[in-house]
């Protein structure tokens, strides 16, 4: 691992630039009432990891109740609430927002080459809406929690349960808005704001993958946002459009809600492979490899991820032909994501790879996503979803995406565009560590779970048989690892805030525009709007690049 | 505001630059006006869609549940008057006319116009709403508001019900009358959250009459006038499909 492509200004004379985002205003108002699309990055960033280390604290509780069989730490009640709120906290604070509010509200207009995105007004609105959604779901956990499990199933989130469903129903209502004003925000930017010769097979894949992840915002949430309407509306005044006595029909629910939240799945995932293609792309030194493969196999799995969401409901009384086309569609939204896999690594084959820890980050991505992909293969498989469901497969399989995919991700984002966003790097080794532990810890968590389904160890359940015990002291054991994976970057990365070296404006020398300009970058970005003259992932441009500023500067 | 001022001393090379005064509602991160209306206007067509998103739900549980339970949804929409419903349907259109010239009005910068057609649409607004509120008034007093006071009366004993009379209506069974709840579920919730878009249009239009006057909206800038005018479009397109699948396509059908 000696071998690295970082390469910094001389420590001794460098200096952040005085004039950048950050230093361009002072005092709480000017943060609060910013237009400016990396401020409000920033906002989000902070916020978001709040929430993340309260959704963590309450995954932790879980982890403690469930390492003894006995439910001796919490009430059974007490645990449904807790790992509904994981859930709920987990999935529409986190999730959804983490990489395109933070990375992709920070860079996307970087990389076109924009000054800001299309609509500040509208990205600080939906940082405000986020907020107070998110200040609402912890008044409702603080004043008796909700049990209904994130996915708030009818008849029981309607009529049975007594706990806070409305105010976190408009807690996740109010969020929802926040994020199709982002995805909203991101399809006008990609299609009016990019620079002079940023063709749409110029951008940068991170950029493809956002516009896969907006459609899916903007079409998606408001039908989310309609089945909870329908949801307080029959908890309030009674109407029955799910109520089984009065008619309704409890799976129609079902059908809206996963109209949306399977499609959120994707939401949550493809911004992070946006992540990956640029990492892989930089730490290998290579373009992607099928450019338009990978571009177009984003919009793919956004175009058929519409299509699926019947496979969350094999077992809840949908028709057997319905089981059938939705199986069969379901293997379909496989194929885009392996063209991404396959592509990556054949953009490592014969590359010149180096391994900081954005790039380790990243090969943690890979595998634990394509574990995560592939069982999601089994769980599609009508014969073996109907003994999988419901189960601690189902647990593993969607932690393997979303944590061992997703979070991997995000932290592979947020170390490669660090420098980028604060002008100084995080300490290189312990963020090592930091990835190794992350990737150990996460493996002890939820590869026992993947057993412990297949044992038919049923989710959502306080208390187990003692047989399955020892697995579960592995899975807890293993999420106190992740929990110190989780916890090094927070520490090393506000360290190195004060302390980390002087990044100048292109540590790794990466090829996009957001790394042409200087970091931490102005508010209005760049000085002169620049002109898309080259390829995206275009070594040899900036090889001239360089040679060129050499000629000029001697 | 202030990063406005920055870019005024940052050079710039770039051609749309430079050459002439930029109008004071540019903004800075746009490279011209016309970037900057397109981009607008983009956005406002995309927020529709989101809207259509989600008015589809409610249509799609329509839809279903008409299929099921047919016999009901026919005995049910007997109840709706259609005299109002036709009226509010004329409010609702001409008030979209009264938008549209209010647009034309802003484009083609005459204030006094503009204020008038905004009064307008505003006054075609509380209308609509007025005439709402006497049919959901109507609908409380013959308990077919769903929920604890639900009856079923007007369905079990058409013989009892002005409506159902005079649609020729026959008693329903009790299992597919208890099914109009579904009906008047969907009715609530279809026309409520159209209600509640045209409250907001009319507190955004309110807003905007006060705007107009100040001359806001006829010096060339009228993004906002033309947006607003595609949501309120918008939403009188939603009634138009209500109209005819909560009030009128069963009219006379028998059960």
């Amino acid at each position: 691992m000696s071998a690295t492509i970082v390469s910094l200004p001389d420590q001794s004379t460098a200096r952040i630039p005085k004039v950048n985002f950050l230093t361009k205003e002072n005092g709480l108002l000017s943060w609060l009432l910013t237009g400016d699309h990396k401020r409000i990055a920033v906002l989000y960033l902070i916020s978001l990891t709040f929430f993340f280390f309260i959704g963590g604290a309450l995954a932790g509780l879980i982890r403690l109740e469930l390492l003894t069989p006995q439910t001796d730490l919490m009430a059974t009640d007490t645990y449904n609430k807790v790992f509904t709120m994981h859930g709920v906290i987990m999935v529409f604070f986190f999730l959804v927002p983490s990489v395109p509010a933070t990375l992709g509200n920070f860079l996307i207009p970087l990389m076109l080459g924009a000054k800001d995105l299309a609509l500040p007004k509208v990205n600080l609105l939906s940082w405000y809406l986020y907020v107070a959604g998110g200040i609402l779901a912890i008044y409702t956990m603080a004043t008796g929690g909700v049990d209904t499990g994130w996915t708030f199933t009818t008849p029981l989130s309607t009529h049975y349960v007594n706990t806070n469903v409305l105010t976190t129903g408009l807690a996740v209502f109010i969020a929802g808005f926040s994020s199709i004003f982002t995805g909203l925000n991101f399809i006008v930017t990609i299609h009016k704001m990019r620079c002079p010769g940023m063709t749409w097979f110029r951008m940068p894949l991170f950029v493809w993958a956002h516009y896969a992840a907006s459609i899916l915002m903007v079409l998606g949430t408001p039908v989310v946002a309609i089945a909870i309407v329908l949801v307080a509306l029959e908890r309030t005044i009674g109407i029955g459009v799910f109520d089984p006595t009065k008619g309704g029909d409890p799976l129609l629910f079902q059908h809206l809600f996963w109209f949306y939240s399977h499609p959120a799945v994707y939401i949550m995932i493809l911004p992070g492979m946006g992540v990956i293609s640029e990492t892989i792309s930089t730490f290998s030194r290579k373009r992607v490899f099928g450019y338009t493969a990978v571009a177009f196999s984003s919009v793919a799995i956004a175009v058929f991820g519409f299509f699926v969401w019947a496979h969350h409901m094999f077992i809840m009384g949908i028709s057997n032909y319905a089981v059938l086309v939705f199986s069969l569609l379901t293997m379909l939204v496989a194929v885009p994501s392996a063209i991404k896999i396959f592509n990556w690594t054949f953009t490592l084959y014969k590359g010149s790879i180096t391994f900081e820890t954005p790039m380790l980050y990243t090969f943690g991505f890979m595998g634990l996503f394509t574990i995560g992909g592939l069982t999601g293969v089994f769980l599609g498989t009508s014969g073996t979803d109907i003994h999988l469901t419901e189960t601690y497969f189902i647990v593993a399989h969607f932690h393997f995406v979303m944590v061992g995919g997703m979070l991997m991700a995000f932290l592979a984002g947020i170390h490669f565009w660090w420098p980028k966003m604060t002008g100084r790097m995080y300490p290189e080794k312990i963020s090592q560590l930091a990835a190794v532990v992350t990737f150990i810890g996460f493996n002890f968590t939820f590869f026992p779970q993947f057993i412990l389904g297949t044992l038919g160890m049923p989710r959502r359940y306080a208390s187990y048989p003692p047989e399955f015990q020892v697995l579960n002291v592995f899975s807890t054991a293993g999420a106190t690892i992740l929990g110190v994976g989780y916890l090094l970057p927070i520490l090393y990365l506000t360290w190195s805030l004060k302390y980390g070296e002087i990044a100048g404006n292109n540590p790794w020398q990466a090829t996009g525009l957001e790394w042409q300009t200087q970091s931490p970058p102005l508010t209005e970005n760049f000085l002169v709007t620049p002109i898309m003259d080259h390829e995206a992932y275009d070594y040899e441009w900036l090889e001239n690049q360089k040679e060129k500023e050499v000629a000029s500067v001697g | 505001m202030s990063d406005s001022t920055a870019i005024a001393h940052s050079p710039h090379d770039a051609p749309e630059h430079g050459h002439e005064e930029h109008p004071a509602y540019l903004r800075h991160h746009f490279e011209n006006v016309e970037q900057q209306a397109d981009a607008a206007g983009f956005a406002m067509w995309l927020f529709l869609l989101t809207e259509v998103m989600f008015f589809g739900g409610l249509f799609t549980a329509y839809l279903i549940y008409r299929n099921w339970y047919y016999p009901a949804f026919v005995a049910a929409s007997h109840q709706l008057d259609i005299f109002w419903g036709t009226l509010n349907t004329l409010l609702l259109i001409s008030s979209s006319f009264t938008m549209a010239m209010g647009v034309w009005c802003a484009e083609t910068r005459k204030k006094q116009g503009l204020v008038l057609c905004l009064v307008l649409t505003f006054i075609l607004g509380i209308g609509f709403l007025g005439i709402k509120t006497i049919e959901y008034k109507e609908k409380i007093e013959k308990h077919h508001v769903p929920g604890f006071h639900y009856s079923l009366n007007s369905f079990l004993n058409p013989d009892t019900d002005e409506a159902a009379v005079k649609a020729g209506d026959k008693p329903l069974p009790l299992d597919m009358a208890r099914h109009t709840e579904v009906y008047f579920s969907l009715y609530f919730a279809m026309t409520g959250m159209h209600a509640l878009h045209m409250i907001i249009g009319i507190a955004i239009l309110g807003f905007m009459i006060f705007r107009a006057q100040a001359g806001a909206y006829t010096a060339g800038h009228v993004t906002f006038v033309e947006n607003f005018g595609l949501y309120w479009h918008f939403v009188d397109i939603v009634w138009i499909f209500l109209f005819p699948l909560l009030y009128l396509i069963s009219r006379h059908a028998n059960t």
